[in-house]
């Protein structure tokens, strides 16, 4: 799996590339807070144009940083998200408290 | 004479392994030609149910997950099995949210996951002796 954190302005954008289970989720979630901890980020927004697979491990994940990010007055956003992924959000009530866009650039015009 | 295929598999309880378990069903179930939707569904669904036996059954420690597959006209039957240390509720378990885990930042969405893709899922379990999962899904592209 690789990861890569590009920061704009406050906000943090996370490309994962590989599949996130419990196996992936550990290191991911460790990556994910040293950056965001390094880059004093307040938004994430997860890139998921390149995760082919996820299961609850994932939900887990997600709800971690949105904890970290709105202790911060942050949001998260998720973009890009493949059908199957799709299936697994809705199940977990996740919309609720975070954001879908279509974009990168859709979600950093409404993140502030 | 109704299409017939059987597999089992056994490995070591390690988080490595669940990506392995859920691409060999994932290979088994291709020869009835499903549709990437049922395909991912099950994938997904095999991906919970062995984390479930790694994290909870054995607890990160040592130990063998049993899988078995089999195929049956457009029904796929699913079985994973640990000889942890097994659930004292099972009712408590399977509801939406619940994890014996909180700190390890799990959703408790497993099972919920499980009976959402697949058609059927049943547990059984003996505190102290093990888990079972046993899941079916029919394949309606079949």
């Amino acid at each position: 799996m690789n990861v890569v954190c590009t920061m704009e302005k406050r906000n943090m954008i996370i490309k994962i590339q590989g599949e996130i289970d419990h196996h992936t989720s550990e290191a991911l979630r460790e990556k994910i807070d040293k950056a965001y901890e390094r880059y004093n980020a307040k938004n994430i927004i997860f890139d998921f144009s390149e995760i082919p697979f996820m299961d609850s491990s994932g939900i887990g994940v997600i709800m971690g940083r949105y904890r970290n990010s709105s202790q911060k007055g942050g949001q998260v956003a998720i973009v890009h998200l493949q059908p199957q992924i799709e299936r697994v959000f809705q199940l977990s009530g996740l919309y609720k408290i975070i954001h879908r866009y279509e974009t990168i650039d859709e979600a950093l015009k409404m993140l502030q | 004479m109704q299409y017939e295929n059987e597999m089992k598999i056994e490995f070591m309880s390690k988080s490595q392994n669940e990506a392995f378990a859920r691409v060999v069903v994932a290979a088994f179930v291709s020869q009835l030609d499903p549709t990437l939707e049922e395909l991912s569904d099950i994938k997904t669904a095999v991906s919970e149910a062995v984390t479930n036996a790694v994290i909870h059954g054995y607890e990160n420690g040592p130990g063998m997950i049993y899988l078995a597959c089999r195929l049956e006209g457009n029904e796929t039957y699913i079985e994973i099995q640990d000889k942890g240390k097994g659930i004292e509720d099972i009712k408590q378990a399977m509801e939406p949210l619940y994890t014996s885990k909180p700190e390890l930042e799990r959703s408790g969405m497993g099972f919920t996951v499980m009976e959402t893709f697949m058609d059927v899922v049943e547990v059984r379990s003996i505190p102290g002796e093990g888990t079972t999962v046993y899941m079916m899904k029919r394949l309606h592209s079949v």
